[in-house]
């Protein structure tokens, strides 16, 4: 046992070349028992998309979670590390996890607005942080951000949910980027789109990182290389006999698909991991 | 219709058309369904036809007075029941008031992680067996144990404040305020139950979204999860306030049967259901044409309460889902 666990492979650390917003350092996260993830160190870096890729099951969506402590909604999660924004652990006792979410938005796999009008979803957050300008003014904004503007002008008055899969995710997207949150976590927002919809919100989230900081969790490598700046690849780990996700590596996206330090890494990039 | 596949000689395989049989039983089925439905139709038509001609001398011969009208005389022969519609609405109002924010609040409780999941079964099994519990008992049960645990309370509103409308009689005995209390408790598992199921229906990914913007757990339940299961939840009062417009035996035994309209929690009133329950077996046959009418009188009444309530659940959900 003894032996393994110094046999770990622990990735190098990434050295971000800019300001870093999230430190997250991650020891350790537990499911009850189960070790999800170990050992990886994620600098997100300040109006940039760091991207997370990996096989299913490699604890990359579990860390992004773990950024706006959303895990916490699951009674078993413990996380051992330490998660650093503005030089405060979001993880320590006196840290509200209501208040940390304000700052660091979320965008989600699934496209999930309120069963309320359009315009109630993106002024969803301006109103719960009591927002005392012109709540039109920022929801008309937010959703020309998220390029919805032109389709759903004419009716703010409906229901979000009568919208299409598509325009769901970018009103999803609208509600996130209203209270202009510091930081948007994106875990896998394309994958119930279509190629059409995948666009349009890539080149959104290329437009938002001149505003933002965006951290992406995608399953889909060519994305990862069309609008990550930087690149954490997570692989899995099967040796404990428990399925524990950790870092392999990371690195400038360029770096990651084209010279990649790891024979992890070549082998996912190229398609040949099992 | 075999034949159609001979042709292409798509014999090849383990596909093959279903049998002879099996057409025979999908038709069966279909029409034992079809006339289940038909006999359903029927039947609401047919209680509604005996009805309406039972009490047709009687709607002959008060007509719209018997619905205007607040004397119930059986010597007289004078028949009208403004006060037991009175009745019947004031003490399913305030029943449902009182059972639906109850019963929504046990919803929560229930369903938005406060108690562990399986407490939460155990928890509601316990709510829905007091929809088991006999009406007569609860009748029992608020002569015995509610009127008297209510006279000192009701005693002493009157006293202090009796100037405001709904403290402005004593209790002397039954009354609205036990009539509606008993009832509000036999509609809770009803609204609690159905909105439990409107609650639970919700995705969790609409409870990630909410606290991913930040919500606290009360923001989360107020401002996200009532609006999301509000069509489900009015469904439920809806079916609740149903119930209680049409509960019989408690009512006769707790609201005191007495012909007046009141504001006052602690008068005795008197409801549609109970007026019939309580006047049938002595009822001469003029007295059973009017009470004839007084029951149209009352399935209009939940037939109208069920139609809104539908066209209310209706637009709420159009409203808030979107759907056409």
């Amino acid at each position: 046992m003894n032996a393994t666990a110094e046999a770990l492979f622990v990735a190098e650390p990434f050295q971000a070349a800019g300001d870093v917003v999230i430190d997250c350092n991650v020891n350790k996260i537990f499911y009850g028992d189960f070790l999800a993830v170990r050992d990886s160190t994620v600098p997100i870096e300040k109006k940039k998309i760091t991207g997370f890729i990996g096989p299913s099951g490699c604890g990359k969506s579990t860390v992004l979670r773990s950024l706006n402590r959303m895990n916490d909604l699951i009674s078993v999660f413990r996380f051992e590390g330490s998660v650093m924004y503005h030089g405060q652990d979001i993880y320590a006792k006196k840290v509200d996890p209501v208040v940390v979410r304000r700052y660091i938005g979320m965008v989600f796999q699934q496209p999930n607005p309120f069963s309320m009008s359009i315009f109630d979803n993106v002024a969803f957050g301006l109103r719960l942080n009591r927002y005392k300008g012109n709540i039109e003014e920022r929801v008309e904004k937010a959703l020309k951000r998220a390029a919805l503007w032109k389709e759903v002008k004419d009716k703010l008055k409906n229901s979000g949910l009568s919208l299409s899969g598509g325009q769901q995710q970018r009103l999803c997207i609208a509600r996130a980027i209203a209270t202009e949150p510091d930081v948007l976590l994106m875990d896998e927002p394309c994958s119930a789109l279509d190629p059409i919809a995948t666009r349009q919100v890539e080149e959104l989230m290329l437009e938002l990182k001149e505003n933002y900081t965006v951290a992406l969790v995608t399953h889909n490598m060519q994305q990862a290389t069309r609008v990550a700046d930087t690149t954490a690849f997570f692989s899995v780990d099967i040796s404990q006999g428990g399925r524990t996700g950790y870092l392999v590596e990371m690195g400038p996206t360029r770096q990651i698909f084209e010279a990649p330090r790891e024979k992890l890494t070549k082998e996912y990039i190229s398609g040949e991991f099992s | 219709m075999s034949n159609l596949f001979r042709a292409a000689d798509a014999t090849s395989g383990i596909s093959g058309p279903p049998s002879m049989a099996e057409y025979a039983a999908d038709r069966i089925f279909r029409s034992i369904a079809i006339a289940s439905a038909f006999i359903i139709i029927l039947l609401v038509a047919y209680i509604l036809w005996e009805i309406g001609q039972k009490a047709m001398p009687a709607v002959a011969e008060y007509g719209l007075g018997f619905i205007t009208g607040t004397t119930w005389n059986v010597s007289k022969g004078e028949f009208s029941v403004l006060p037991e519609i009175w009745g019947t609405l004031y003490s399913s109002l305030l029943a449902l008031l009182l059972g639906g924010v109850f019963g929504i609040s046990i919803a929560i409780f229930l369903t938005q992680d406060f108690i562990h999941h399986r407490m939460a079964t155990i928890f509601r099994t316990v709510v829905e067996m007091l929809a088991a519990i006999p009406s007569v008992v609860y009748g029992l049960w608020g002569i015995y144990v509610l009127i008297p645990l209510l006279k000192p309370l009701a005693g002493w509103l009157h006293d202090t404040l009796g100037w405001f409308p709904l403290f402005g009689t004593d209790l002397a005995g039954p009354g609205m305020a036990p009539a509606a209390l008993v009832l509000a408790i036999m509609i809770l598992p009803t609204v609690a139950a159905i909105s439990v199921d409107a609650f639970r229906r919700i995705p969790y990914k609409v409870k990630e979204a909410a606290y991913g913007m930040g919500t606290t757990r009360w923001e989360a339940i107020l401002k996200v999860m009532l609006p999301t299961a509000s069509s489900g939840i009015l469904a439920a009062l809806v079916l609740g306030f149903g119930r209680a417009l049409g509960e019989t035996m408690a009512l006769a035994m707790l609201i005191g049967n007495s012909n007046q309209i009141s504001m006052s929690l602690f008068s005795p009133a008197n409801t549609l259901a109970s007026l019939l329950a309580s006047n049938f077996p002595e009822a001469g046959q003029v007295e059973v044409q009017a009470l004839m009418y007084a029951a149209l009188v009352l399935l209009a009444i939940t037939f109208l309460v069920n139609v809104a309530g539908l066209a209310i659940q209706q637009y709420t959900v159009r409203k808030f889902e979107g759907k056409k």
